[in-house]
């Protein structure tokens, strides 16, 4: 086994028996992060490993959990069937979102992004008939349960949480080593040299961008069926950014650089809320210092300096 | 021998660039297995001529045959793919990457993504360039004349049938160039070459032909004597 596949199957072991060592507040913020984590990573196929910047990935989280949470309050659906609904309705609509904004490049590519997050934040405001719009909706626990396990026992929820995770972590070991992981690289560094090397660098952009949304999506639905609540702020444009923030601490183009940047985020806001209201200003000045001192993040640096091997 | 076959062949070939006529009406016939070499002052439209052969920027009129396929239409990495390599005049590398992962990327495409036999074939390859004592670099770090070799390295892992090098002696030193010649004489036994080159003493030593172009036009075609020889192309480079 190679050390990087076993770096990081340690990193889930270690998190399976942080379950059992930590305090309740803790285990459950982690089973948060975890989602989130999975959301960043998804950020990172097109951000850190394709040079893909979007500025509208709540879109993505949202048509997962829309779709999941839809499913259950619309249709009744089960739990387990619903989540299926969110993943699949995040590929169709990511892959129609890649196939539209593709076309464009750079910053045109960050504004349509932009824009079309913003049209789905409105449709969710427009059918509040159907959404509830702003207030949003709960899951109600009676129909948060999987084959007997109840996804709102605090427990069930981590291991849940986790076997997400882990799935994406491991997901996104194979792809960086793969033929198509390597390419999307190539396209990150040189797009031009990519296609004169014989590679369609347009449809390795569109899987990027379709993997990506699909992996947000599954945050999202999982976020939804695992702590019950489905609303309108998780469309907007702030939590568009979170993930290219998470990202950009945790080290772009690093496989476990978003789960790290995440938590740091995550504790951050959580320790500096409990002596000032100001904690966006020290999330801003932590920023500031790592895009100064630390630019390739927080993984980045550690691959840098002692760790070539990380992927 | 077999009966010369052509590989390459472009007619009517145009590119406009505004009212700007780049490259007007160009037929070219390319045989295969021929190492041809295309000079021409500068902006006399080499470069623009050979990225329409190989896909990068399209034509504005005629049509491009290619071992046999019409493929003026065809988006260039699909032409990468049928056997047309390119190394781009201005070193366009993987700056990022090590040289070696660099030249895996030429030829992982052929080769597949297993690691040991991708090492295999890219040390093989930057051992010929004579990059290997240099391969976990990072490109960007090497001298110009190194990112040249590398260019080039990265042209021939692609195993093409036609290989189309633009100006790759650029900031080569004398010894280097030796060497390029040689590699170049041994890619040939099995590789057709179009080269674009300043260097008349490396166009000398490997072209069996020369194709001159002027204003976007081909001027004379000939063997590197009758090309010494011909007034047009003297008249060319001295601007008389």
């Amino acid at each position: 086994m190679s050390r990087a596949l076993t770096f990081h199957i340690g990193a889930i072991i270690v998190l399976a028996v942080l379950q059992f060592i930590l305090p309740v507040y803790h285990s459950g913020n982690l089973a948060r992060i975890m989602v989130l984590a999975v959301y960043a990573m998804g950020y990172n196929v097109m951000f850190g490993y394709t040079g893909l910047l979007s500025l509208g990935h709540a879109m993505f989280f949202a048509v997962g959990m829309y779709g999941a949470g839809l499913s259950i309050r619309l249709f009744d659906m089960a739990a387990a069937p619903a989540f299926g609904i969110g993943i699949i309705a995040s590929i169709l609509f990511s892959l129609g979102v890649g196939l539209l904004a593709l076309r464009t490049i750079g910053v045109a590519f960050m504004i349509v992004t932009l824009m079309f997050s913003q049209a789905i934040y409105l449709l969710i405001l427009y059918f509040n008939p159907l959404t509830r719009g702003d207030e949003g909706f709960v899951i109600p626990q009676a129909v948060r349960q999987v084959a007997g396990f109840d996804l709102s026992d605090p427990v069930t929820r981590y291991f849940a949480a986790l076997l997400l995770f882990a799935i994406a972590l491991l997901g996104m070991v194979w792809l960086v080593r793969s033929r198509t992981g390597r390419v999307l690289v190539a396209i990150r560094e040189n797009e031009e040299r990519a296609r004169m090397l014989g590679y369609d660098s347009w449809a390795h952009k569109l899987f990027a961008v379709v993997l990506s949304g699909t992996m947000a999506g599954a945050a999202g639905a999982a976020y939804g069926l695992l702590f019950g609540s489905v609303g309108a702020s998780f469309a907007e444009v702030p939590f568009s950014i979170l993930p290219l923030l998470y990202v950009l601490l945790g080290g772009p183009g690093t496989v476990i650089g978003p789960f790290v940047g995440t938590l740091f985020m995550f504790y951050l806001r959580d320790i500096s809320s409990s002596f000032t209201d100001a904690h966006l200003l020290v999330a801003g000045i932590v920023l500031v210092l790592l895009t100064m001192y630390a630019r390739r993040g927080i993984m980045g640096v550690v691959r840098e300096r002692w760790a070539k091997w990380l992927p | 021998m077999a009966a010369v076959t052509t590989l390459l062949s472009t007619c009517g070939l145009s590119r406009h660039f505004g009212g700007l006529r780049a490259v007007e009406n160009v037929d070219f016939d390319l045989p295969e297995g021929e190492i041809r070499a295309l000079i021409g002052p500068n902006g006399a439209g080499k470069t623009t001529f050979v990225s329409m052969l190989c896909g990068r920027i399209p034509a504005s009129n005629g049509k491009i045959t290619f071992a046999g396929r019409d493929v003026t239409r065809m988006p260039a990495h699909k032409r990468v793919q049928m056997g047309i390599a390119y190394t781009f005049q201005i070193t366009s590398i993987f700056a990022a990457l090590s040289v070696r992962e660099n030249v895996e990327l030429s030829v992982q495409r052929r080769l597949g993504a297993d690691r040991g036999q991708l090492g295999a074939a890219s040390d093989a390859l930057l051992e010929r360039v004579g990059l290997l004592d240099r391969a976990e670099q990072v490109a960007a770090d090497m001298a110009y004349g190194h990112q040249r070799l590398l260019e080039i390295a990265m042209g021939l892992g692609q195993n093409p049938r036609l290989l189309i090098l633009d100006e790759p002696t650029q900031g080569l030193s004398d010894g280097e160039i030796a060497d390029f010649i040689r590699l170049i004489r041994e890619v040939a036994r099995d590789t057709t070459v179009l080269l674009i080159e300043h260097n008349i003493d490396v166009v000398m030593a490997l072209a069996q032909k020369i194709t001159v172009m002027n204003f976007g036009a081909i001027i004379a075609e000939g063997t590197p004597e009758e090309i010494h020889a011909n007034e047009a192309v003297q008249a060319a480079y001295l601007g008389g």
